[in-house]
């Protein structure tokens, strides 16, 4: 049986379809909203070149078919050009997942050659000032610029752009922007309160009524582009009443690796206590994905308890997010407290409350962090996890 | 417009824009890749498919198929699939 650790000794594990290479957390944005780990200044050296190789490599053995190269913004390494050509020679259907600063067209061209199947553009808040980006000339000149270049290599046009309570009224000038641009697809999506953007979720969490706004107007827009732009809007968790079927289950498709090579199931997986994920320098994937006690240990069913153990629902959910479950409960194996049938859900329509209580200035916030070293340092050097402030 | 391709045997296919096809070891399988997901093909879905990219008309497609697979009845199977393919937006024809 290709099984160890805590997970249930029953599960069959097939393997793994996706691999997300993070391989640099450094960034020239400082983005609110970033799920990137708060305490990323703390974590060790970035893999080198030849050992993202041998990730790439060993994790394609295994099965992994889609790659994302992320970050941070991933264009800060210059060797990614060599990490996109042994993609491809490997089979990867490889995607570039970038906020387009330092995306030159002597780098373009340089993908397209070594076989960089899709670039995924995505649009930040790039001003400490939290100006709307819209307002920003600078961040639209950078952005055209680069959609440009996106165009005349023969990509599609992908774009992803965050939402939040700051910009989601803008979400038809967003949408706008993106049809002057020629997007074939647009991610609006909501942010997901993980890393920065849990620390700023007072902040960034929307009320119903943005939110029910900003899906009309997305609908409306629909209607009126027709299948020249597909138009994807993911709805806040913390709005819906089930949670997230988070990573398609637990180990179950999808590898993280981390810019200093700890080998994750998802994003954020690291916050978690009690488990130790193995690095990709001193195992190799074959063994981090089937046999390593932290990739098995939320595979299947048998570590859920009650209302996910008997719950209908838990072969389409898989009980969400155990670290949403572990930031806001303590307790990883505790259900989403997204789910309407958590005992812990409390504390989501308590968070949603506060923002319907902001906008009637009826409550003070934190001000509002940075994704910058200082704050990772900072925050790093605090004993409790960055979660806000409780109500 | 796309949806209700009825493909001739002079009509030229191809793979979508942004498709790749290729053999999987690991899933013993023929399987479309596209930007963020993938296709897993049944093995008649293959061989079909295989003979798709790279611009290929549908007669040679047949041909092409029954001289692999002698004696079988291949025509409406084939158009059915292709057709389906191109409804799912995974092939394309091939203009000029």
């Amino acid at each position: 049986m290709e099984t160890a650790g805590s997970g249930s000794s029953r599960t069959k594990v097939n393997n793994p379809l996706w691999l997300l290479a993070e391989v640099t957390y450094k960034c020239p944005l400082h983005c609110v909203f970033c799920y990137n780990p708060t305490d990323y200044t703390t974590y060790g050296q970035e893999l080198s070149t030849d050992e993202w190789l041998k990730v790439l490599r060993e994790a394609r053995e295994i099965g992994a078919t889609q790659l994302g190269f992320s970050g941070g913004e991933p264009l800060v390494r210059d060797d990614l050009e060599i990490m996109v050509a042994e993609a491809r020679k490997l089979g990867y259907y490889s995607n570039l997942i970038t906020s387009g600063v330092g995306l030159t067209e002597k780098r373009i061209a340089a993908f397209k050659e070594g076989g960089l199947d899709h670039i995924q553009l995505s649009f930040q808040d790039s001003t400490r000032e939290m100006n709307d980006f819209l307002s920003s000339t600078k961040t639209f000149e950078l952005k055209s610029r680069v959609a440009k270049l996106i165009q005349q290599y023969d990509y599609p046009m992908v774009l992803n752009v965050v939402l939040h309570r700051m910009n989601i009224d803008h979400t038809e000038q967003i949408l706008e922007m993106a049809e002057a641009m020629g997007a074939e697809y647009v991610e609006l999506a909501n942010t997901q309160y993980y890393g920065w953007a849990l620390v700023n979720r007072d902040q960034l969490l929307p009320t119903r009524e943005q939110l029910q706004r900003a899906e009309e107007v997305t609908n409306k827009f629909r209607e009126r582009v027709g299948s020249k732009m597909k138009i994807y809007f993911v709805v806040p968790d913390y709005h819906a009443d089930r949670p997230k079927a988070c990573m398609n289950g637990w180990g179950s498709v999808f590898i993280t690796v981390q810019a200093d090579g700890t080998v994750l199931p998802c994003h954020e997986a690291r916050m978690l206590p009690g488990l130790t994920f193995p690095n990709a320098r001193d195992h190799d994937m074959r063994w981090i994905w089937y046999d390593s006690p932290g990739f098995n240990a939320y595979r299947g069913d048998e570590w859920m308890k009650e209302p996910c153990r008997t719950c209908p629902e838990k072969v389409k959910d898989f009980g969400g997010c155990r670290c949403q479950a572990f930031m806001l409960t303590g307790d990883a194996t505790n259900a989403d407290p997204v789910c309407s049938l958590s005992p812990h859900h409390h504390i989501v329509t308590a968070a949603v409350e506060r923002a319907q209580q902001r906008d009637r200035k009826t409550i003070a916030v934190h001000p509002i962090v940075f994704r910058d070293d200082k704050s990772s340092r900072e925050l790093s050097r605090k004993a409790e996890p960055a979660t806000p402030a409780e109500v | 417009m796309t949806e209700q391709a009825k493909f001739t045997d002079d009509t030229v296919l191809d793979l979508a824009r942004y498709f790749r096809f290729q053999w999987e070891p690991v899933q013993e399988a023929y399987v479309l890749l596209y930007p963020e997901g993938m296709v897993k093909l049944s093995g008649s879905a293959g061989e079909i498919m295989k003979r798709v990219p790279g611009g290929t008309s549908v007669k040679s497609i047949l041909e092409d198929l029954e001289k692999a697979f002698p004696g079988a009845d291949l025509r409406n199977d084939v158009l059915g699939f292709l057709e389906v393919a191109h409804g799912n937006g995974w092939i394309r024809v091939k203009q000029d």
